[in-house]
């Protein structure tokens, strides 16, 4: 799979995560933390950047070790970097911004068990190179990163009548607090991935049509 | 990968590789805690000097306390079983700050709240941690009016909670409308908090000295640091 780096690999495997492999939209990964702590903008952005830093730095130490790891072994010790990364994440956060830290609790430790990650490392890392690695993981996190911002925006919004703890509306404003409650997390990643599944569609119409 | 994938590998090999990844981890682990350590500490404190200090009005500075003999004594670091007395910048006594927990609609709910033990009266609430349902329960925190229930409330015979709107005596507090147990729950949390602290603190005026200089008198490390007051 390692085949030379032709010009504009990278940017093909830095792009894909974005849009056309996106890991919530398109591979719907990940949903655990999609749905638990979208239920404001800030959440969403912390939880998403915890994730990219996981992802890149898990993707690349995966991929620079992929020769020494016997396959036999390759999930334990992907774990193994994974959960330190995770903790690094974690303790950075607590000292940096407690109080989005202690919002998120426990689903910062469980990014450990986010299957973007750890997928990312089985399915590309471990067959491609660092720079590769890299460019994909940048590509992916960033695109789930993106997904909870949308999801935690339009929830915060709904529910909250806020975006990043900005109020938006008057007083007049009945938040639709189901919104920023479990519940919502499923209503409205239905509602995205809905949207999401008819421009892509479109798009490729277009395509076919043009073609 | 052509060694991966070209034989078998030992069952040392397997060992090792993950007896070195499981090292190089916790080194690292121990790295990372180390260099966050002190920031997270100074945080936790800073965050809970600041709840003392807002419900104990008046009040700039203070130590923690633990009971010792019928009295209370300055606690040490990582004391379980504290109230923060509460100074002014004279090191006049102005109140205790009382840290409670139990459960709520869905998670614990932990709280602090003022004391003056004179009139045995409580002079401020804050929630310190809880995950309340947005909207409903979570107004213990958010609406103003629930907190000002305990601007100046008595705990004895002890704590009641009424329908919104029919306080009346002055140990009873207004409940939330459709939030009545998370309300409960405060109701009981103190409670339980009063009924245990009430014997073991000392009769009014008489409460312990301010011991540690206002500059050192952090959450933490009352005890090491307690340098006699240089203001």
């Amino acid at each position: 799979m390692s085949q030379p780096a032709e010009p504009g690999q990278a940017y093909n495997e830095f792009i894909k995560g974005l849009w056309r492999e996106n890991p919530v939209f398109v591979q719907v990964l990940g949903m655990c933390p999609s749905l638990a702590v979208t239920n404001s903008a800030i959440n969403a952005v912390a939880m998403g950047m915890a994730t990219t830093f996981v992802l890149v730095g898990s993707s690349a130490l995966v991929a620079l070790m992929k020769s020494f790891i016997p396959k036999q072994v390759r999930i334990s010790t992907y774990i193994v970097i994974i959960a330190t990364f995770v903790t690094v994440a974690d303790y950075t956060l607590q000292a940096l911004a407690p109080a989005v830290h202690k919002e998120m609790a426990a689903f910062i430790s469980l990014i450990v068990v986010n299957c973007i990650i750890l997928g990312r490392a089985e399915a590309f890392a471990s067959k491609n190179t660092v720079k590769m690695s890299i460019m994909d993981a940048v590509g992916m996190g960033l695109g789930f990163s993106f997904a909870l911002l949308c999801l935690g925006s339009l929830r915060e919004i709904l529910g909250n009548g806020s975006l990043f703890k900005v109020q938006l509306f008057g007083d007049n404003f009945v938040p639709w607090i189901v919104m920023i409650l479990p519940p919502g997390g499923f209503i409205m990643l239905g509602l995205i991935l809905l949207v999401f599944s008819a421009v892509q569609q479109r798009a490729s119409a277009k395509t076919e049509e043009a073609a | 990968m052509s060694e991966v994938t070209s034989e078998e590998p030992s069952a040392f090999r397997l060992i090792a590789t993950l007896a070195i990844a499981g090292l190089v981890a916790g080194l690292a682990l121990v790295g990372i805690y180390e260099v966050t350590l002190p920031t997270i500490k100074a945080n936790k404190a800073a965050a809970l000097r600041e709840a003392v200090l807002q419900v104990v009005p008046g009040a700039t500075t203070m130590q923690p306390l633990e009971p010792s003999g019928g009295s209370l004594a300055l606690a040490p670091e990582g004391a379980e079983d504290v109230v923060y007395g509460a100074y002014d910048d004279q090191g006049t006594f102005k109140g205790y700050a009382v840290p409670a927990a139990g459960s709520g609609f869905q998670d614990t709910i932990a709280i602090i709240y003022g004391f003056d033990p004179t009139n045995k009266h409580i002079v401020g609430f804050r929630v310190l941690e809880s995950h309340e349902t947005p909207g409903l329960g979570d107004k213990i925190y958010k609406d103003p009016a629930f907190g000002a229930n305990f601007d100046d409330l008595a705990v004895e015979p002890e704590v009641v909670g009424v329908k919104k709107g029919q306080k009346a005596r002055p140990n009873e507090i207004d409940c939330i409308t459709g939030a009545t147990i998370s309300s409960k729950s405060v109701v009981k949390i103190i409670n339980a908090s009063t009924g245990h602290w009430l014997g073991q603190l000392p009769p009014a005026g008489s409460e312990p000295k301010l011991q540690a200089a206002p500059s050192g008198a952090k959450a933490d490390g009352g005890a090491e640091k307690g340098k006699e007051g240089s203001p």
